[in-house]
């Protein structure tokens, strides 16, 4: 199958310091994948080099089938980090939606029927048709989630690519954009995401790409999340829980009984990590 | 009535009100975008170095508005590219460039003396010596740039918003910001006769400023903000007429009054509002 990505010994650095290292990716059409690793592990780098705004200084990247030069000639709907938004900015709901259609948009400032019955459609589909007169910052974390995607959605994309969707937003609203994510997947929609979310990701995510400057392993996050990969990873001790057929990511503890980390839930037993049996307590 | 018709009678203050609302309206326009990325200064910036362009052509000879011009887009490139490609911030790039290009004015001021009389008129504004040529050039000047507005509002306005992402959405934002650019000069060089270098940033920043306290949406903004500029630009030449004062600083002085009391309304609503049960959406 031909690969919607395909990245080739990609290197990138900035001022002369290496941020990405031979990078070899593929992404294929239906797929949902999620970039891990540490802060400064080049993943925002990485969306930046597939959407076209920063050039490889070696290598090559390949949209489905073609070599990227400037622009994607694909057609992306990209969610920036939340962080990244000016909530002060004078836009309602409807205002930043409609800015997805903008490579279909007509030559007047207003947009046309056909645009406003798309975004209506997509607004419905994500459950905020009603805040559509709405101004950004009146909403909650959630629901500025939900525009935004709502505006990758309407450009009618052929991937979805979303830094960071899980960042600073509660977990239950994580968990919901990441539930919405897996159902548009099912539809078919190919996604490309980074977080930080380790448990989020091995909880939604069927395909996982761990990220340090190079790309240190990339399966399925039940093969891949151990924790000489992950420790790999983040240069620090990682602990991968595994119980009930899911998966937990745990930081060492420093100074704390393990209980205090990890309550027991079956009296008398603590589940097992990829090393075996947990100590009671753990001391640095 | 008669009192209030009284200076339309004489063709000067005719056409010093009109060019007051068209550079009104045209700079409360404009001023949205200023306002709204961040570069309140670069008005003020760019009015300076339109400065150094505009006794470069006095000396050279040339038309003003061709050397104004374009020194004046040079500069607001040369800003663009610098702020772009190097790890200098936009207010440092507007410091270095404008100041550079005011302080070659100065000195070809210093070198030339003829141009005395001109310098206080390009400084201050000078609303009497605006003639019918001047209008007519304000008028093209204004309709060419709502043009630019009108047609390119959409991918103005992603750049302005969130210029990164757009360029991911397939708006080519380099074009977009040159065109803009080019924009922004054109509003200062033919603004510079009426209200004087030292008070185009106002002129920009204010009426953009006060549709931002009473709107959330962008549409309305871009509206009341020229509404805003044309109606202070009308506005303060009456009053400058009456009494006696110089017409550029009477327009910003009844800019900011304007502002004063949306402020002060806007403040005491959302307190009212504060003080009601709070509804989440």
């Amino acid at each position: 199958m031909q690969a919607l990505i395909e990245l080739k010994e990609v290197t990138f650095g900035y001022g002369g310091q290496p941020v990405l290292e031979a990078i070899d990716l593929h992404l294929h059409p239906g797929q949902f994948a999620a970039l891990v690793g540490p802060s400064g592990a080049g993943k925002s780098t990485l969306l930046k080099l597939i959407l076209g705004t920063l050039q490889p200084q070696r290598g090559a990247i390949y949209l489905d089938g073609r070599a990227l030069a400037g622009q994607s000639s694909l057609r992306v709907g990209y969610v920036p980090q939340l962080e990244a938004i000016d909530w002060n900015f004078p836009v309602t709901v409807a205002e930043v939606v409609l800015m997805g259609r903008i490579q279909r948009a007509g030559l007047w400032p207003w947009p046309g029927a056909d645009d406003r019955r798309r975004m209506l459609r997509v607004l419905q589909q994500l459950e905020i048709d009603h805040l559509a007169k709405h101004h950004i910052r009146d909403l909650s974390g959630g629901q500025q989630q939900r525009v935004f995607l709502a505006r990758a959605l309407v450009a009618e994309p052929d991937l979805l690519v979303l830094d960071e969707p899980t960042t600073g937003v509660d977990m239950r609203t994580a968990e919901n954009v990441l539930h919405l994510l897996a159902e548009l997947n099912q539809q078919g929609m190919t996604i490309l995401i980074t977080t930080h979310d380790l448990n989020a990701a091995a909880a939604h995510v069927p395909w996982a790409v761990c990220l340090n400057r190079r790309i240190v392993a990339q399966g399925p996050p039940w093969q891949i999340f151990t924790d000489a990969i992950l420790s790999e990873v983040y240069q620090g001790e990682m602990l991968v829980i595994r119980q009930d057929g899911m998966l937990f990511v745990q930081q060492k503890p420093h100074g704390h009984t393990l209980r205090d980390v990890l309550p027991d839930p079956v009296p008398g037993h603590l589940p097992e990590s990829e090393n075996g049996p947990l100590p009671r307590t753990v001391s640095v | 009535m008669d009192l209030f018709l009284e200076p339309f009678q004489f063709e000067f203050f005719r056409n010093g009100v009109l060019a007051a609302v068209l550079v009104g309206g045209l700079c409360g326009l404009i001023g949205v975008y200023i306002v709204l990325r961040g570069m309140s200064y670069i008005g003020h910036g760019l009015s300076h170095a339109i400065f150094g362009g505009a006794v470069v052509s006095f000396v050279m000879a040339w038309n003003f508005y061709i050397g104004a011009g374009l020194w004046g887009f040079l500069a607001a490139l040369l800003i663009n590219q610098t702020v772009q490609r190097t790890k200098i911030n936009a207010d440092a790039a507007i410091g270095i460039i404008t100041t550079a290009s005011f302080a070659v004015g100065v000195a070809l001021i210093s070198r030339y003396r003829g141009f005395t009389r001109s310098f206080d008129a390009a400084l201050f504004g000078n609303i009497l010596g605006v003639t019918q040529q001047d209008v007519w050039v304000i008028s093209g000047v204004t309709i060419l740039i709502i043009a630019v507005i009108f047609f390119f509002y959409k991918q103005l306005l992603f750049t302005t918003f969130e210029a990164e992402v757009a360029q991911v959405y397939g708006v080519k934002t380099a074009w977009i910001e040159t065109l803009f650019a080019l924009a922004l000069a054109a509003a200062l060089i033919v603004s510079m006769q009426i209200l004087g270098v030292t008070l185009i940033a106002a002129a920009l920043v204010i009426p953009a400023i006060t549709a931002r306290l009473l709107t959330d949406s962008f549409s309305r903004m871009l509206l009341l903000s020229t509404v805003a500029g044309s109606a202070t630009g009308f506005l303060g030449m009456l009053l400058s007429f009456y009494i006696d004062v110089a017409s550029g600083a009477t327009i910003v002085l009844v800019q900011a009054a304007i502002f004063g009391l949306v402020l002060t309304i806007t403040s005491l609503q959302k307190q009212a509002a504060r003080r009601l049960p709070h509804t989440h959406l």
